[in-house]
């Protein structure tokens, strides 16, 4: 049962690290937002594998909270992005102090 | 413990650690993909396989709770809410040029609600396709 | 056929409501008259404070076809996060994807909705634009490494409208799947390879 436990819990912390990692590196406003939505569902499936392992009920409405925080957050700062583009004249936003667009970057991360 | 219940922790148990792998996946994804839309796909696919993965493990492992209906109901939203976002990602990241054309195999042209005289200036629901006018505004 | 207007609408609510308290219970996790009291209550509070513009047409619901694109669902989100999740963790390799455009056959929002929802969880595909007057979807399809990838995963595309159409389409709509669709503008200058 041990071994469950830390197999689950390594591969969960890994994939919310990489997340992390992602949300850090940017480039760009769009791929924070993934990047933490992709996040919340990590967290909200490490409270449901906590759940079924320890068998403990209490937490769950814990999980339905964050997953629709992912949710709700993600859709409002997507239409706050479309402000943004909204205020600027130009198509690509970065008259709105938008960074530019992940394809103008040579570099390509 | 009964011959049934130890097949049903098998089960549950098997169904938290594909889940998790599937969690790590997206996460790999995110990471390693090269444009927004790309990481979407890893944020969405896998990440949604595996909450449900996980919330049917879980479901089996409380099994006679009253909140076996609340663990499935997270993993319907997830699949309910997940595409939504998605979409309103992926929209405004084409629409902003966050697609890497170079590593495209095919990049089809003919989109009719992109060609014409509303090309450059799609008509849309988004506060990003607000008229021309209005958007020098500001 | 057709009652009146006010009676139509608190008619297309009905749907509505049962959701919303199904979902207030399932949240309070047992079920007691007293839990689909109070969830019936604010249901209707809840339709009645923030109303939702009414579904147009009506959605047929065929029992045997839905169970079929139920189980193609399962089936297809299984295997394609199996491919995401491959692409991702296999040593080596940028991946490569392309933005492919697809015609549709059906006409009708419900069930755009549905099919640009599904096709955003599986095959490969996240629906990027919808050109509602010509019936077409911008599709970005993601493991794609050859032309021949291109026409698996359109070919994948209208499967699902299909799958879609005959659980839920009217037989108008289902007969609608058969009929030639408008040739493709044969452009071979649109593909940039």
């Amino acid at each position: 049962m041990t071994l469950v436990w830390v197999a689950a819990y390594s591969m969960l912390s890994a994939g919310a690290a990489l997340a992390m990692v992602r949300v850090w590196l940017g480039p760009s406003l769009l791929d924070r937002v993934v990047a933490t939505e992709t996040l919340l569902a990590i967290i909200a499936a490490g409270v449901a594998v906590y759940a079924a392992l320890a068998r403990d009920s209490a937490v769950v409405p814990v999980l339905l909270v964050v997953a629709l925080l992912g949710f709700v957050g993600a859709v409002s700062v997507v239409r706050y992005v479309g402000g943004m583009l909204l205020m600027s004249g130009d198509d690509d936003g970065q008259g709105a102090g938008l960074p530019p667009a992940a394809e103008q970057s040579t570099e390509g991360r | 413990m009964t011959a049934v219940q130890t097949v049903l922790d098998v089960v549950a148990i098997a169904f938290l650690l594909v889940g998790s792998l599937m969690a790590l996946a997206a996460g790999m994804g995110l990471v390693r993909f090269p444009d927004v839309i790309s990481r979407l796909h890893a944020g969405t696919k896998p990440q949604v396989a595996g909450v449900l993965l996980i919330t049917v493990g879980g479901a089996i492992r409380l099994v006679g709770t009253p909140v076996v209906w609340m663990l499935l109901l997270g993993g319907l939203l997830q699949l309910l809410t997940v595409p939504v976002s998605a979409h309103m990602i992926s929209r405004i990241a084409y629409r902003r040029r966050h697609v890497r054309r170079d590593l495209l195999v095919v990049h089809e042209a003919g989109f009719l609600g992109l060609v014409g005289p509303d090309a450059d200036d799609p008509p849309g629901d988004q506060p990003a396709d607000a008229p021309r006018d209005q958007r020098d505004r500001g | 056929m057709s009652p009146g207007p006010l009676v139509g609408r608190r008619a297309r609510q009905l749907p509505l409501i049962g959701w919303l308290v199904l979902i207030w219970v399932l949240l309070w996790g047992t079920w007691s008259w007293a839990n689909v009291l109070s969830g019936l209550l604010v249901a209707v509070l809840v339709t009645r404070v923030l109303p939702l513009p009414g579904i147009t047409e009506h959605a047929r619901f065929r029992p045997l076809a839905v169970l079929a694109f139920l189980g193609d669902f399962l089936r297809d989100l299984a295997v394609s996060s199996a491919q995401v999740a491959w692409a991702a963790l296999r040593a080596g390799g940028r991946v490569r994807s392309a933005v492919i455009v697809v015609e549709l056959r059906t006409d009708s929002d419900l069930l755009l909705t549905v099919i640009a929802e599904t096709l955003s969880l599986v095959p490969g595909s996240l629906v990027l634009d919808i050109d509602r007057t010509h019936r077409t979807m911008l599709v970005h399809v993601l493991p794609v490494e050859t032309e021949d990838d291109v026409d698996r995963q359109r070919a994948e595309v209208l499967a699902v409208e299909e799958l879609v159409v005959r659980a839920f389409g009217s037989a108008r709509e289902i007969a609608a799947l058969d009929e030639p669709r408008q040739p493709a503008p044969a452009d071979p200058d649109g593909r940039t390879t």
